[in-house]
């Protein structure tokens, strides 16, 4: 008996061994790893710049209209070290997370109540969806009727901008849990509070994940469009920069703020995307060498 | 609702302990209650504490909704069931881990449920995963597994439960040949070990010889008791022993004849 069970301890290690190919022996070295993600990315600013500048030396428009890579940049050069520029860019910054924070919660609570009950999902599923396709910009006119030229306007479309999104990344989420685990949770003894706690919410997390990931990106675009509509005398702000920058013909400083808003948009997006991909790689939903 | 038992069964032996599971006129109808499908009907059967019993049967003989049945995850039409207040596991086909728990998580998480402490937990989940031989691999992801790895993490959740009685729905079903061989093996050793009671679900006639105490066949559409099969061949056992195949070609016969009653 004892050696029938050391000879069945030997079958059952080659099996596993056999069968496993450790996904942690890929050989790159961390150097060529990073090479690797950053040099497309390089490439294509470099073919971007490089279009932008062979558009301006083609003469299409004088370069008051369009001006040349070089003097824009040089321009945010100096722009970078004014007060005023720190300043737009930290009350933009300010506004877009105290809105997307509120839209957080908006979209949770919705998007839970929703997801728990399915009269509500069957009377406001499809409203949500309808309120996702809705352009934020035409909340404006609404907005300032209601809450003045203020903050508050601004605020209040971007948590309409970014709420349904979450909401329908969590009710996607939640509908999508395999009956499967549902069941086996269920057999393991999660039931009710403790199912939602252990089972669906974590099953739930990369579709909610996408749905953050998504409101980010409308809640982005909905300040962007309410900074140029609704401005605040005396508090510089991206938009209202933009719109300055619009008002007095400054060409260069137009593109410059657009080159910001580019930005930062694409510095949170990694931050999403780093957060995204490391939740489907915990969940074996991504290869690891990706 | 009278339901008449259509075939006669077989005396059981008297255990001392009260039987783990007793099945007494199990019917279960799906969908309305005049129409649907009738899934089970007049189902009679007893299972021993300790007892390895296999259910074997060909397609829409109901075995997995006698499972669910047992486990309580369902309702019989009719009849009665009871499992004594036993503690109750169910295996499925799939490992059905949960992807974002490392594999120790997995089966600390019913420990968790039963609000045991974190150091006991560990202790726990770590003693359970060297029963089933993968003492190294608390902190890897289920998805890093093999299949059969991934059953023996679910074989080592079930146990976390303190289960009893275990319920296994084809739990190799879906593995090859090999690794399932070896997975019998290692089933068998968790089985004498522990004590459990285990009612096994499958449609491979081989596998049920090679492990049960008991074969149970049933008929399809709707399922019922086609006939009892005492094994009393002596454990260890191999799949490839000439008892096991012997065993194994009665009850296929038994179960094509019942299949081609459906042919006609």
């Amino acid at each position: 008996m004892a050696v029938e069970d050391r000879e069945l301890s030997q079958e059952v290690a080659g099996l596993d061994s056999l069968e496993l190919q450790d996904p942690r022996s890929s050989g790159t070295s961390q150097g060529r790893r990073i090479w690797t993600a950053v040099w497309p990315k390089v490439a294509a600013i470099a073919i971007g710049l490089a279009l932008w500048q062979a558009l301006v030396w083609s003469h299409w428009k004088p370069s008051y209209v369009l001006p040349a890579p070089g003097p824009v940049f040089r321009s945010l050069g100096r722009d970078a070290q004014t007060a005023i520029f720190w300043r737009a860019i930290g009350t933009s910054m300010r506004r877009a997370l105290v809105g997307y924070a509120l839209a957080v919660a908006v979209g949770l609570v919705v998007g839970g109540l929703v997801a728990r009950s399915a009269i509500l999902r069957s009377a406001v599923g499809s409203l949500i969806t309808g309120l996702q396709t809705m352009p934020s910009v035409a909340w404006f006119p609404l907005a300032i009727v209601l809450f003045k030229l203020s903050e508050g306007a601004i605020t209040f479309v971007v948590i309409l901008g970014a709420a349904p999104s979450i909401a329908n990344g969590l009710v996607t989420g939640v509908a999508q849990v395999p009956p499967l685990l549902l069941r086996s949770g269920q057999m393991l003894g999660a039931r009710g509070f403790r199912a939602w706690r252990h089972v669906v919410i974590p099953a739930a997390l990369p579709s909610l994940v996408g749905g953050l990931k998504q409101g980010w990106a409308f809640a982005w675009r909905s300040l962007m469009a309410g900074e140029l509509l609704v401005i605040i005398a005396h508090r510089p702000s991206i938009g209202e920069r933009l719109a300055d920058a619009q008002n007095f013909n400054n060409q260069v400083g137009l593109i410059e703020w657009m080159v910001v808003i580019l930005i930062l948009g694409l510095v949170v997006d990694s931050l999403f995307t780093r957060a995204d991909r490391s939740l489907l790689r915990r969940f074996g939903l991504l290869a690891p060498a990706d | 609702m009278t339901v008449v038992v259509t075939t006669p069964v077989p005396a059981q032996p008297v255990p001392e302990a009260p039987p783990a599971v007793v099945l007494t006129g199990v019917s279960k109808r799906h969908g309305p209650p005049h129409g649907g499908v009738l899934a089970l009907e007049g189902l009679e059967l007893r299972v021993a504490r300790g007892e390895f019993v296999c259910l074997v049967g060909a397609s829409g003989c109901g075995k997995t909704t006698l499972l669910n049945l047992v486990a309580g995850l369902d309702r019989p039409t009719a009849g009665t069931i009871e499992t004594s207040g036993l503690r109750t596991a169910l295996m499925f086909q799939e490992a059905a881990l949960f992807p974002w728990l490392t594999v120790s998580g997995n089966v600390e998480l019913p420990l968790r449920l039963q609000g045991i402490g974190r150091s006991e937990r560990r202790r726990r989940a770590a003693e359970l995963l060297e029963l089933v031989r993968l003492g190294g691999f608390g902190d890897r992801r289920p998805h890093e597994l093999s299949g059969g790895m991934r059953q023996r993490v679910a074989m080592a959740r079930s146990l976390a439960q303190d289960a009893e009685l275990l319920l296994m729905d084809e739990p190799f079903g879906a593995l090859d040949a090999m690794t399932r061989d070896i997975l019998h093996d290692e089933l068998e050793r968790v089985w004498r070990t522990t004590g459990l009671t285990i009612v096994f679900v499958t449609h491979n006639v081989r596998e049920a010889a090679r492990l049960a105490d008991r074969i149970v066949l049933l008929t399809s559409r709707p399922g019922r008791i086609a006939a009892e099969f005492e094994v009393a061949i002596d454990r260890p056992r191999r799949i490839e022993a000439p008892d096991v195949a012997n065993l194994a070609g009665t009850v296929t016969q038994r179960l094509r004849a019942e299949v081609a009653r459906h042919g006609r």
